[in-house]
This record gives structure tokens, sequence and C-alpha cells, in this order.
């Protein structure tokens, strides 16, 4: 063993500098030159900044669209998913009261047209986004809280929607923080 | 739905088209041919002189495992004392607190073991320093430690000298200047553009547009990312793992992350073809492995696709399949490739809760660990599979009376004693840990200690049984997914799976480097007409029977009493 001592202490500190040191340094030097400048992308309004672009927030009231729920409650330095399993009989409760929740908010909406990632915690308790049905189904309720004809939230949506990337991979979603802020930019004159 | 289809099918594709040249170039780099790379060279030979290492001086197999346990030695040391001490040292803007001595074991043994099982969470529990320095560290160093033991079997398999199978530490930091770095440097500037953090500022306070007030953590991520899916290791930056929105951005950083998560485990077994110039030979492991791969991969994508039905009988629909524990911005699709590929290799990497998948994934997924050689992680997966190999052939050889034969080496007692205790030390790990944490909880629910055992599941019945067994699989098979409802940050869980952890890691290194080595120094046996041809597809059924007998045998049984009883009582 003791051959390898020595060779081994100045390999590991060598290795430390260059891959801890030197390579994480590189990347955050290149990191400068991306659109969050390495810190992040953020979304602003009205010269606020009101939030990260890939980081989910809440949205609970009636005239935002609302994002997913959480098991994280949206705090963003404790992401989590809910780890519930699917036949956790307190899960399916949960599931349920989400779908109530809902319904009452969105009395225009029927039950069947629901789809499960409004009512499902996602995964990193962070998600950013919603499918496009996920914000379709809340129009009738948004138009009608900020009284302006559904057309027009449908229009938000519509110039909001990713689409699958070069329109073959992956699905389509919809931000829902920069789908808030233009419909605040769309409402407030 | 389609798109998501279309998107796997492209990953997997774009794998293998990668894989084959990949693999080409590592078996030139480790023949010491010229490579695009060898700029690369002046860096290794300042490393060689600063360390005082001679890297042409060759090694036998026991002075290969004597360098390989000495260094990881030190690095478990290291790594140890970092973490009990991380909150006094520098880079921690968070103010982040130290780890107690059990999670600092787990944690350590961990990430030096290529695991990455995370007790903690990165956000709260780890940091700057450790990440980076502790880590980050780890990940390349316990990457190469794999790929520098498979080059001495692939070196002993085709030069069959026993005291000259290269010299370790060349392996070690040639894995790294050759291939984990330059790939990862690749992957993290790809991760920046994409949103990724890569500063070094500490959290941030934002007010929503809705007015609350929320705390955004971030970092250095990409750097650390990057690695962590080249390497098969899986330790994420934040504590969600690849499902975070800052660790994986988007559908672009999901495919980029998940093809780097099997290429250099896919390549590695062009590389033994090209090394050995018997291509026909790793043609029957790929396909084998392949063949493996796939009978998981289509239950799973099937079952999340298709929702839960306890959810239907809700009343809503599932356009986008089973959600609880999704992004959005992958779908159910991705997220079942995604669980299958980390869990195959020993990535474990997460892009999703795999805690919250449907019961059939949770069967394929801890079947793929329990197998640990459909790919693998990158350089044991091959050891793996190679004890699978001399167990096929020694089987193979009695059953139709010829001398069992490997590469010209006859295949005797003592190899097939090391082979047999390798494989069953994996079951014999994953059980009887299984069954113990099993016994503390119904024994012991009330055990004083700071967590007691009644409140470590997140689900009760079949569900909270395969809790358990997930979390002992995944440590046994050097994975690190988790269910992560259990509450694994105590002392029974950080101590056992640690203990788990580091027996599962090592002896099954230590027993195909001897085995290689071993029949390295026997008389060579030309080829003949009564020699077993081991390049064939008849072979490789056989080592596909070998591998199914022995863990379907193995595990069925734990397996029936988790995923199969919830997937055929769930309604």
């Amino acid at each position: 063993m003791k051959t390898y001592i020595s060779p081994a202490l100045k390999l590991s500190l060598i290795l430390l500098v260059i891959l801890s040191g030197l390579y994480p340094l590189a990347i955050a030097a290149i990191g400068k030159f991306t659109p969050g400048h390495g810190d992040g992308e953020t979304v602003t309004y009205q010269g606020r900044v009101v939030g990260y672009a890939n980081i989910g927030q809440k949205f609970t009231k009636d005239q935002y669209f609302w994002s997913r729920p959480s098991a994280a409650n949206y705090q963003a330095d404790a992401g989590a998913g809910s780890n519930k399993g699917p036949s956790n009989p307190d899960y399916l409760k949960d599931v349920k009261a989400h779908i109530d929740t809902f319904l009452k908010h969105n009395p225009d909406v029927k039950r069947e047209e629901i789809p499960a990632e409004l009512v499902t915690a996602s995964g990193s308790g962070l998600d950013p986004d919603l499918s496009p049905a996920g914000a379709r189904v809340q129009v009738a309720r948004i138009a009608k809280v900020r009284n302006i004809p559904a057309e027009q939230v449908v229009k938000i949506i519509d110039d909001n929607t990713e689409n699958p990337l070069f329109g073959l991979f992956g699905p389509s979603r919809v931000n829902v923080l920069k789908l808030n802020v233009a419909l605040d930019e769309a409402t407030t004159k | 739905m389609n798109t998501e289809y279309i998107g796997i099918i492209f990953m997997y594709l774009a794998t293998v088209a990668l894989a084959i040249p990949l693999g080409k170039y590592i078996a030139k780099v480790f023949n010491g041919e010229k490579t695009w790379l060898d700029f690369m060279a002046p860096l290794e030979r300042l490393i060689y002189k600063f360390s005082g290492i001679d890297p042409n001086r060759e090694m036998s197999w026991k002075q290969h495992l004597k360098a390989l346990l000495t260094i990881n030695c030190l690095w478990l040391f290291y790594a140890f004392f970092c973490l009990l001490f991380q909150g006094r040292l520098p880079l921690n803007p968070d103010h982040n607190p130290n780890q107690t001595p059990d999670l600092a074991f787990n944690t350590a043994l961990s990430f030096l073991t290529n695991t990455n099982l995370q007790d903690y969470s990165g956000e709260s529990g780890a940091t700057y320093y450790t990440q980076l320095f502790v880590f980050m560290f780890l990940h390349f160093v316990s990457a190469a430690t794999g790929i520098a033991a498979m080059m001495v079997v692939f070196k002993a398999m085709r030069d069959k000298i026993a005291d000259k199978l290269g010299n370790f530490w060349d392996y070690l930091v040639k894995s790294i200047t050759r291939l984990l770095l330059p790939l990862s440097f690749v992957v993290a500037v790809i991760l920046a553009f994409n949103g990724t953090p890569t500063s070094f500022k500490g959290k941030d306070t934002v007010i929503t547009l809705q007015g609350d007030t929320t705390h955004v953590s971030r970092g250095p991520a990409a750097a650390m990312i990057a690695i962590k899916q080249t390497g098969t290791n899986g330790g994420g930056w934040f504590g969600v793992n690849s499902a975070h929105p800052f660790e994986n951005p988007n559908y672009v950083t999901n495919m980029v992350e998940n093809i780097s998560i099997i290429l250099i485990s896919i390549a590695l077994v062009f590389a033994l073809g090209y090394y050995l110039n018997k291509k026909k030979l790793a043609g029957v492991i790929f396909g084998v492995m392949t063949v493996g791969f796939l009978i998981m991969v289509f239950p799973s994508i099937h079952a999340e696709v298709n929702g839960n039905p306890a959810i239907a009988h809700l009343g809503i629909s599932q356009p986008g399949g089973s959600m609880e524990g999704k992004e959005v911005r992958f779908g159910p699709a991705a997220s079942a490739y995604w669980g299958i590929t980390t869990t195959v290799t020993s990535n474990g990497s997460v892009n999703s809760m795999h805690d919250s998948m449907m019961p059939i994934s949770g069967i394929a997924q801890m079947f793929d660990m329990m197998i640990n050689s459909f790919y693998g992680g990158v350089g044991v997966g091959y050891l793996n599979f190679y004890i699978f190999i001399i167990i096929a052939v020694f089987i193979s050889g009695l059953m139709v009376g010829r001398t069992p034969e490997f590469m010209g080496r006859k295949i005797e007692a003592r190899e097939m004693k090391i082979a047999s205790l390798i494989a069953l030390l994996h079951p014999f790990l994953i059980l009887v840990g299984t069954a113990l944490a099993t016994y503390v909880l119904v024994h012991f629910p009330n055990a004083a200690w700071a967590t007691k055992p009644s409140v470590w599941l997140n689900n009760p019945g079949f569900h909270g049984f395969s809790e358990m067994l997930y979390q002992v699989t995944s440590s046994s098979a050097n994975n690190g997914s988790g269910y992560a409802g259990l509450t694994a940050n105590n002392i029974f869980w950080n101590v056992s799976t640690g203990f788990v952890i580091f027996i599962g890691r090592f002896l099954p290194i230590i027993g195909p480097v001897a085995i290689a080595g071993i029949l390295a120094n026997k008389k060579f046996v030309p080829e003949s007409a009564g020699t077993l041809k081991t390049d064939t597809a008849t072979f490789g059924i056989m080592i596909f029977a070998v591998i199914i007998i022995v863990a379907a045998l193995s595990f069925f049984p734990a397996l029936t009493l988790g995923p199969i009883a919830e997937h055929f009582s769930i309604k």
C-alpha cells in the first residue's frame, strides 16, 4: 500500500485543482455569455423582477392562470414532489380535493375536461409549465373575472405556446409565468 | 402524443449512433493510438510529473487493485471530513450547516462508489464547496475508477500477460482527460445556454407576480450536472435532481442529459469490440443488453402514457398520461424512458419522481437494478456482465460436454467460485437488507431514534414495501435513484445503505479483475473443434437465460410483495 499513497495523494490534489477548480470556473466564464448570464434567466414586469422564467411559481388567484399543485408550495429553495404512490388512498383523496376546488372556481368546466396535470403535483414542485389544454380549460374563468373576451385569452395562450422541438420532439407547453405576465400586459392600459 | 414517441426513438438512435464512433475512439485512446484529443497530452504529462507517476510502468492485477483501493480509501476520508465540517469551509453563501456523522458517512460512501444516493437535499444539505470539491470531484474519479478497472479486464483478455496489465494511474487519468472531461464540458455548455445556472451567486429572493415571496436556490450547477450524467453518477445539484427546472430546463437539455446517461456505457461495449478486435463478441454483448433494455422500456412507457386507473375513476381526463411526479415539459413517455435508462445504467438521476410512477414502471426499474448489467454503469456494467459471461460459459460448457473456455483460457473451479460469489452477493445484499428493514419496521416501530421507524414510509401497503425494497436495491446496484417518499436521512438508513453501497461496489470490482488476472496467467488453449463458440447468437441467448434465471429466481418473490401486488390491486 505504501508505494501507492504518495502518488495517490498528489494525483488527487492536482485533479482537484483541474476538475473542481478550473473546470467549473471555465463553465462559469462561458455562462456569462448566456441569456441569464449564468444566474438564471429572470422575467420582468413593469420594471420589477417577478420571477425566473424556468422556475414555476404559485398562482392561486382567479384572475391568473393557475399553476399545477405543488408538494413544495413553490418554495424554490426546497423543491419536492409528493412522492405519493398511485394506489395510496390518502393521495387519491388529495386529488379529489383538487378536482373539487377546481370545479368550484370553474363552474363552466365539466369534470371530464380537467386534464390530470391540473390536479396532480409535479416532480420538482416547481413545474413552470402547463399543457395548452391545461391553460385552455381555465379560459372561461379568466375571461369572466377580467371581463375580457374569451377569444383574447385564447390568443394569449396560442401566442405563448411553445411547440415541440423542431415540431418533432416532446410535448407542447405554455410557461405559466409568461402567460400571466402577457395577461396582465393585455388588460392594464 | 406522437411527438413524445418520436422524441424517445430519436434519443435512442442518436445514442447508438454516437456510441459506435465513441467506442472506437476509446479503444484508440487506450491503445495509445493517435486521436484528435492529443492536445491533452501536455496536461497529462504535467499531472504525471506532479504526482511522480510513470505511466509506462505496467502493473499486475493485484497491483492494480492495491492502487485502486488506496486512492479510493483516501477519497473516502477526504469526503467524509469535508462533509462533517462543510458549514465552516469556504463557498457557502447560503450558510448551510454541517452534515451529521451518519449522513456524512452515507453521502461520502455514496459518491465515492458512483452511487449518489442522496439522503440530503442539495439546496440545504450541501455547500458550493462540497458540491464542487467533493461531489463533482468524486463524480469524475469514481467513473474513472470504473473505467480503469474495466480496462484491466480488457487488457487481460487481449494480451494475456498477467503481470503487464497497463498502469492504473494512466487508465484513471486518461479516462478523465480523454473522455469524461471533454464530454462533460460540451454537455455543460449546452446546459448553460439553455438556462442552467453557472455562477457562484447564492439564493435570490423574489416577490412573485401574484405577490408571494420565494427564495430561489442557484449555483454553479451546469458543470456538475454534465458529469453527473456522462459518468453514470446521478447525484444532482438540486434535491429533486433533473426534474428541477434549473437542472433540466427544457426538452433539449432532457435529450442531451438522457443521451449522456447511457452513451459511455454503450460506447464501452463497442470499445471492447475494437480493442480486442472481437467485433462479433461485442455485437453479441450489445444484442443481449439491448434486448434486456427494450423489454423494460416498452411496458413502462405504456403504463405511464395510459395513466393511472385510480385517477381515471375520479372522472377526469388524462390526455398527458399519469402526471403525478412528472413535469409538463417532458411528458410521461420521456419520463418513463429516462426512468429505464437511469436504472439499467447505474446512473440514478431522475427527471420524475419514481415513487409516484405506475407499479409496472416500478417492476421494470427495480428489475433493471437487480440485473445491473444491461449496459450498466460506466466500466462496472461490463464487469458485472463479465461475471455472467463466465457463468454462462461454464454452464453451457457442461451442458454440451465441452471444456468451458473463454478467450483461450480454461475456466476452472477457482474462477467459478469467485464468479458465483459475486453473482450471489447482489441478491444477498438486497434481500437481507430489505428483510432487515422490514423486520425493524414491524417489530420496533417506536424505537427511540430521532426518526421512528413508524414514520419511514410515505405510502401504505404494497407500495410502502416497495419504497424499502427500492432503496436497498438502488444502494446495492450503486444506482442512487430512490423512492423519495422514504424518510432515509436517519441513522438506520444512512448506516445500513452505507454498508450495502460499499460492499456492492468494491467486491464486484475486485472479483472480475481477479478472474481476468487469474485467467491471463493460465496456459493458452488454442481454439479447436471442441471449443465452445462465445461470439454467436446461441451463446447470447445462453447469457440472457443465465441472467434472467439468476435474477428472476432471486428477486421474483420480493417483487411480488411490492410492485407486482400493487399492480394487481390498483383499481
